[in-house]
């Protein structure tokens, strides 16, 4: 069984102008120890997927229109309030881009893992402080018994990013997600945080569901990743085979993009013309049938599902850069 | 070699910060030839944005020297040389028209009477690949593309001899990215423009310049032309900024290779002698101690003992 399965889910924004469906219709599934990268561009929804899941997302003003989000067969969805507080920072913990924001500036590094093990476990004070600073050991800061002691805002970026990992890892969660954990990082810095992560892990065997707009990251780090556009997955695979042959034709607009290295210096890039659609007015077909040099028709008529085309390979494409691969 | 449109000799800015002092940019020197692209690369904290702001007369050297054209920098050079800003929405007025914001430039320098100016934003609007209807509207009516069109077009409608695009793509997404950069490509080929291209992601600069320049905690580590530094850099921080950069090639991407330890340090207390050395693989007792001097080493301009 699947750690966690996302089926149908749709996540919306009531506004002045209208409707925002940020999320519509969303299927996705993560094993247990296996790491997805969900990967788009601003708008895509990759975000509000992963707000949805642990249901951050009524806080933000949205609202789940549909859909389940089975944890272990749980429905999430249908939880009450007690029932997802015992979820979140437990089983399923999360990290966030901006760790300063995210960190309470008024509590050391040490009681905020505290405060975040004592929540959810039976757990004497000072066993607390021992395992926090174990778990800052773990995510490798220096001198972790001082730092402990240390306010967020006397680190440096890269530690206040671990002081957040070994927060989220406090309670040993089944699934961590990470929502762009190394935008707000200098590359050097987001070196150093992507091989943690993938160390830790490996190492706990915990699954990780990744956001992220980096390419590069994706390819440093996932096993399987989906990729966002308006709202839905347009395709989805193994890291290898989707980087090696993308079906999708946005896809391999967004891997040609990015592939700035390959081309010869001061060349004219590849691009995908156009800009992203409004999500308040989306078109009746494909939403990137506008931008797609491969439209035709019946991509402006009507919405293509998403289909298999191999084992763990899907995409959502009336014209794919590839023909089915049988099963 | 032609005279350089811009050099800076020996420049300095330190910013004073509570009990110390923030060593922003600590005695650089650098030019960009006429028509040339000189990019300028480093991480937070490496003084890339304050060298932008000097430049443009943002900010007043502490010490050292910016020449234009072979004179002392000054006011009247305004004009001639215009920025690019990384984020597009904080650097447009929210409150006037895009026709307006591009209107206001001409009307500073007292160029063209109001039907010139007109025609001017309408041609230059089309040129940077946006409907001259988009004169009405408002910033916050466009995308973050767009808007970064509008800077661009800002940037050009005094006709500059040189550009400093700051971080010029680094807030737009990857599609869009694509579509500004082969625009900036586009419009420098056509307008002869010398530039001054400022990031922190080295595969981007390497694209858009001549020459490149690796700044770290506000002085120069290394220069060279920009296939000698990409294939073969010397300078242990520019190797470890290409050995950092995330590879698209999964199976690359997950052999092992050899990370830089530990964080950047404060420009507040920058460590003494070699300023890389708490951090450099190769460091000796002598990086501790002395301050390596930029040299000439092969193809490029190398600051390290041991390049």
């Amino acid at each position: 069984m699947a750690l966690l399965d996302i089926r149908g889910l749709q996540t919306w924004f009531d506004t002045r102008a209208g409707t925002v469906k940020a999320v519509n219709g969303v299927n996705l599934s993560i094993q247990p120890g296996e790491t997805l990268a969900l990967v788009g561009e601003s708008g895509s929804g990759k975000s509000v997927t992963a707000y949805s899941v642990l249901r951050l997302i009524e806080a933000a003003g949205g609202r789940i229109a549909g859909g389940e989000v089975l944890f272990k067969g749980t429905d999430l969805l249908k939880l009450d309030a007690a029932g997802i507080r015992a979820v979140r920072g437990n089983r399923i913990a999360m990290i966030f881009q901006e760790p300063l924001s995210a960190l309470n500036p008024v509590q050391s590094i040490g009681t905020q893992i505290v405060e975040a093990l004592r929540l959810h476990r039976d757990i004497g004070l000072r066993a607390a402080r021992e395992r926090a600073v174990e778990l800052l050991e773990l995510v490798r800061m220096p001198s972790p018994r001082e730092r402990a002691e240390e306010f967020p805002h006397r680190l440096s970026g890269g530690m206040r990013q671990r002081a957040m990992i070994a927060i989220a890892l406090a309670c040993e969660p089944e699934l961590l997600i990470a929502d762009e954990p190394t935008t707000a990082l200098d590359v050097t810095t987001q070196a150093q945080i992507l091989a943690l992560l993938r160390e830790l892990q490996q190492r706990l065997g915990m699954a990780m569901l990744l956001i992220t707009h980096d390419l590069g990251v994706v390819a440093e780090i996932a096993d399987r990743v989906a990729v966002m556009y308006a709202g839905r997955v347009v395709e989805e695979g193994a890291v290898g085979a989707l980087f090696d042959r993308p079906a999708h034709p946005y896809t391999r607009g967004l891997l040609d993009a990015v592939r700035i290295e390959a081309l010869p210096p001061g060349s004219r890039l590849p691009e995908i013309p156009g800009i992203v659609p409004s999500l308040l007015d989306l078109p009746p077909g494909c939403a990137f049938a506008p931008r797609c040099g491969r439209a035709s028709a019946i991509c402006q008529a009507e919405l293509p599902a998403l289909r298999a085309i191999g084992v763990g390979r899907r995409h959502a494409c009336c014209h794919p850069h590839l023909e089915p691969v049988p099963a | 070699m032609s005279a350089p449109l811009l050099e800076l000799r020996g420049l300095v800015k330190h910013f004073p910060a509570g009990a110390g002092t923030v060593r922003a940019v600590d005695d650089v020197s650098l030019h960009v030839a006429p028509g040339e692209t000189l990019g300028l690369v480093g991480e937070s904290g490496c003084g890339k944005s304050t060298i932008a702001r000097l430049v443009m007369r943002i900010y007043q050297p502490s010490a050292g020297s910016i020449l234009f054209d072979g004179a002392e920098l000054a006011r009247a050079d305004r004009a001639r040389m215009q920025m690019v800003f990384q984020d597009p929405f904080a650097s447009l007025n929210p409150r006037e028209t895009i026709g307006r914001i591009l209107e206001q430039p001409l009307l500073v320098h007292r160029r063209g009477d109001a039907a010139e100016r007109r025609d001017r934003v309408a041609a230059l609007l089309q040129r940077v690949g946006l409907r001259p209807e988009l004169a009405q509207r408002y910033p916050h009516e466009l995308s973050g593309g767009q808007r970064q069109r509008v800077g661009i077009a800002r940037a050009l409608i005094l006709h500059p001899a040189m550009i400093v695009c700051d971080e010029a793509v680094s807030a737009l997404d990857v599609s869009v990215r694509a579509q500004v950069l082969n625009l900036l490509l586009e419009l420098r080929e056509e307008l002869g423009l010398t530039a001054l291209f400022i990031s922190h992601d080295l595969a981007v600069v390497r694209h858009m310049s001549d020459r490149v320049a690796v700044m770290y905690l506000g002085q120069l580590v290394e220069q060279a032309d920009r296939d000698s530094l990409w294939h073969a850099p010397r300078h242990p921080y520019t190797r470890a900024l290409i050995a950092a950069a995330p590879r698209l090639d999964p199976s690359a991407a997950r052999t092992p290779r050899a990370l830089l330890q530990g964080d950047l340090p404060s420009p507040i207390d920058p460590p003494p002698g070699c300023r890389f050395h708490p951090r450099c693989p190769l460091a000796q007792p002598r990086c501790r101690q002395e301050a390596p001097a930029l040299r000439q080493v092969g193809a490029a301009q190398v600051a390290c003992h041991f390049a």
